[in-house]
C-alpha cells in the first residue's frame, strides 16, 4: 500500500518471471513438470487471495469456481470438440458466471456465515458433477485427450504435451495474473478493497458502494481461479471430480496463509512450500501429512502473517 | 434562501422506545448548527439518520431540495453529506496519506484522475488540519487527538457541502481544542457544519445557532444567547427547581 517505490516492486516481480523462464532450461524432468504444475495452482491461490487477503472474505467454496474453469475447458474439448483457446475462454467465463451469481447470494453475509454459504454451494456443484456422470465422468473424471490438446496457428502448431510447451504457457499465465494482480493492488480500486477488510461501515461513510465493491472483487477472483481450472484441464489432461471436493477449497486457503495473505508473491511461495514439504517428507515416511501438519502449525506460532507476510512486517515494508 | 437540509416529522424507533419523534428541523447553507442535549436525547441517532446510517421509522428528509430519504448511505456521501464517526475510527493499519486518500479519489472520480491531483487534495486535507508531516505514519500510532482531526481531514477531503461533526473535540486538550475552533470556522467558509457537542464553550464560541435536543424531540432552538437564557433547557440539563 505504500506510495513509494513502484519501480522496486515491478522489477521485484519481473525478476521472479526470469527465474523461473530461466529455470526451465535448468531443472530436472521432474522438478520441470512438478513446477509447472506449481505455477498454474499458484494462479488458482492468487485468485483466491484477491479476496481473502484483499477484501478479508474468507470462503470455503473456492474449489466450486476452479472447477468451473476444469469442466468448462474440458467439457468444451471433449463434448463439443472446442479448440484449446476457446475452450480455454468458455472455461473462464463459467467461472466468471458462476462467482456473479454465488456472489450475489452470499454476500448477502458476512463472517462464518459467508464461509458456510460459499462451503454450501461448493458442495452442491461437487454433487452435480458427480449426478451427471454421463457428461462428467463422475468420480472417474475424464481424460482430455492428447491429439485435442495443441495449439494451432495457421501452419504450425504447438503440442501442450511438450514439456517445454506445458511449462512456458504455466508460466505466461502466471506471468499475466501476477503483473495484473500487482497494478490492481496498487491502484484505486485495490485501496477500496483493503478499505472494505479494514472498515467496512466506515468506507460506506467514505461514499463507497462496498456491496458492488464486493461482488466485483468475487468475479475476479472468480475468473482468475477459473483460468487456472481451464489451464490445469488443458495443460494435464485430466478432468477430475477431487477438484470440486472441499479439499481442493482449504488448499488454496492454506497456501495463501503460509506464503501470506494480501502478497502479491506470496500464494507461489506458499504452493511452492507445501508442494516441495510434501514431496520431501513423502520420501522418508507415509506418515508424511503428519509432518506437513507439524510444520503449518509452527508456521501458524511464529509466523502468523505468513512468510513473505512476515517478511514485509520484519524487514522489507515496501513489498506489495 | 433555501434551506440545504430540512427534516419533515422525522422518528426513528428502537423497540418501543421513541429515539427520535417527529422533527421538523431545517439547516441554512453556510451556517454552523450546534445539537445539544442530554444524554440519551437523540442527537447521534438524528444524525446517523440524516447521514444514511440507520433507516427512519417514519418521515423525510430533504437535502438540496430533492428527497433523499431511501437513498442509502454512500449516495448521500456523494451528493456531499459527509460524517465523521464519534467513536474514532481511522484505518489504524493504513497510512494517514492512505486513509485521506480513500475519500480524495472519490471526489476526483469525475474530475482530474491523475495521481497528482490525488496527492494535491490529500496534502490540502492534511494541512488544514496539522497533520502534513505524519502523512506516512500509520494511523492507528496517531495520538488520540491527532486520530480526531485525521476523521475530520478525511471529511474534508470528500469537499463536503455538509459536514457532520459527531463529538469533535471528545478527548482533546484545551490546546487541541483552540486548534480545532480556527479550523472549524475556516471549514464553514465553504461548507455548512452541523456539530454535536458537549462542550460549552466551543458551542457557545462557534454555533451561529443551537438546536436543543431533549427526549427525541426539538426542546428549543435559537442564537447561543437565547439559549443560554432558556429555562426549558436549563431545566432539561440541570433537573426542575423544587
Amino acid at each position: 500500500m505504500s506510495e513509494a517505490s513502484p519501480a522496486k516492486a515491478y522489477a521485484l516481480h519481473l525478476g521472479v518471471i526470469a527465474l523461473l523462464f530461466v529455470l526451465s532450461f535448468l531443472l530436472p524432468e521432474y522438478y520441470h513438470g512438478l513446477l509447472a504444475r506449481i505455477m498454474v495452482l499458484a494462479v488458482f491461490a492468487m485468485g483466491y487471495n484477491m479476496l481473502f487477503g484483499y477484501v478479508g472474505l474468507l470462503s470455503l467454496g473456492h474449489a466450486m469456481l476452479f472447477a468451473a474453469g476444469l469442466y468448462g475447458a474440458g467439457l468444451a474439448v471433449i463434448q463439443l470438440g472446442w479448440s484449446v483457446p476457446l475452450a480455454f475462454l468458455g472455461g473462464i467465463a463459467c467461472g466468471a458466471v458462476l462467482a456473479l451469481v454465488i456472489g450475489l447470494l452470499a454476500l448477502r453475509t458476512t463472517g462464518v456465515a459467508f464461509m458456510i454459504v460459499t462451503m454450501m454451494f461448493a458442495q452442491v456443484f461437487y454433487l452435480l458433477i458427480l449426478y451427471f456422470a454421463a457428461w462428467t465422468g463422475g468420480d472417474q473424471g475424464m481424460v482430455v485427450p492428447q491429439p485435442a490438446r495443441v495449439l494451432s496457428f495457421g501452419t504450425t502448431s504447438l503440442e501442450l504435451t511438450n514439456p517445454t510447451v506445458r511449462y512456458l504457457t504455466a508460466l505466461g499465465l502466471f506471468s499475466i495474473v501476477l503483473l495484473v494482480k500487482l497494478a490492481m493492488v496498487r491502484s484505486r480500486y485495490g485501496r477500496v478493497l483493503v478499505a472494505i477488510r479494514e472498515n467496512e461501515e466506515r468506507t460506506k461513510m467514505l461514499g463507497y458502494d462496498t456491496f458492488s465493491n464486493k461482488l466485483a472483487a468475487v468475479v475476479i477472483s472468480g475468473t482468475i481461479c477459473a483460468a487456472s481450472g481451464a489451464a490445469y484441464a488443458l495443460l494435464f489432461g485430466y478432468v477430475g471430480s477431487s477438484f470440486a471436493s472441499v479439499q481442493y477449497s482449504i488448499l488454496p486457503l492454506l497456501w495463501v496463509l503460509l506464503g501470506g495473505a494480501a502478497t502479491t508473491l506470496g500464494p507461489l511461495i506458499g504452493t511452492l512450500f507445501m508442494y516441495y514439504v510434501i514431496d520431501i517428507t513423502s520420501g522418508y515416511t507415509s506418515a508424511y501429512l503428519l509432518i506437513v501438519g507439524i510444520a503449518l502449525i509452527l508456521l501458524v506460532l511464529f509466523f502468523p502473517k505468513g512468510i513473505l507476510g512476515s517478511i514485509r512486517q520484519r524487514w522489507l515494508g515496501w513489498l506489495p | 434562501m433555501m434551506p440545504l437540509l430540512t427534516t419533515k416529522g422525522l422518528s426513528r424507533n428502537f423497540g418501543g422506545l421513541r429515539a427520535i419523534d417527529n422533527v421538523d428541523f431545517a439547516l441554512m447553507p453556510g451556517e454552523i448548527r450546534a445539537v445539544i442535549g442530554p444524554n440519551g436525547a437523540g442527537k447521534t441517532t438524528f444524525v446517523s439518520l440524516v447521514s444514511g446510517r440507520i433507516q427512519p421509522s417514519a418521515g423525510m428528509i430533504v437535502f438540496d431540495g430533492a428527497d433523499i430519504t431511501n437513498l442509502p448511505a454512500y449516495v448521500r456521501v456523494r451528493r456531499g453529506i459527509a460524517y465523521t464517526f464519534q467513536l474514532t475510527s481511522v484505518y489504524a493499519n493504513l497510512s494517514v496519506y492512505a486513509n485521506v486518500a480513500l475519500p480524495a479519489q472519490l471526489t476526483l472520480r469525475h474530475g482530474s484522475h491523475s495521481k497528482s491531483a490525488i496527492q494535491a487534495a490529500v496534502m490540502s486535507a492534511l494541512e488544514r488540519t496539522g497533520l502534513a508531516d505524519r502523512a506516512h505514519m500509520p494511523a492507528g500510532q496517531l495520538s488520540y487527538g491527532h486520530q480526531r482531526l485525521l476523521e475530520v481531514a478525511m471529511g474534508l477531503a470528500l469537499k463536503p457541502r455538509l459536514l457532520i461533526l459527531d463529538e469533535p473535540t471528545q478527548g482533546l486538550a484545551d490546546s487541541e481544542i483552540d486548534n480545532f475552533i480556527t479550523l472549524a470556522r475556516e471549514i464553514a467558509k465553504n461548507a455548512t457544519v452541523l456539530l454535536i457537542e458537549h462542550n460549552m464553550p466551543v458551542v457557545m464560541q462557534l454555533a451561529d445557532r443551537i438546536t436543543v435536543f431533549n427526549a427525541g424531540k426539538i426542546l428549543a432552538e435559537g442564537t447561543p444567547e437565547a439559549i443560554r437564557g432558556n429555562v426549558a433547557v436549563q431545566e432539561a440539563y440541570l433537573g426542575t427547581a423544587p
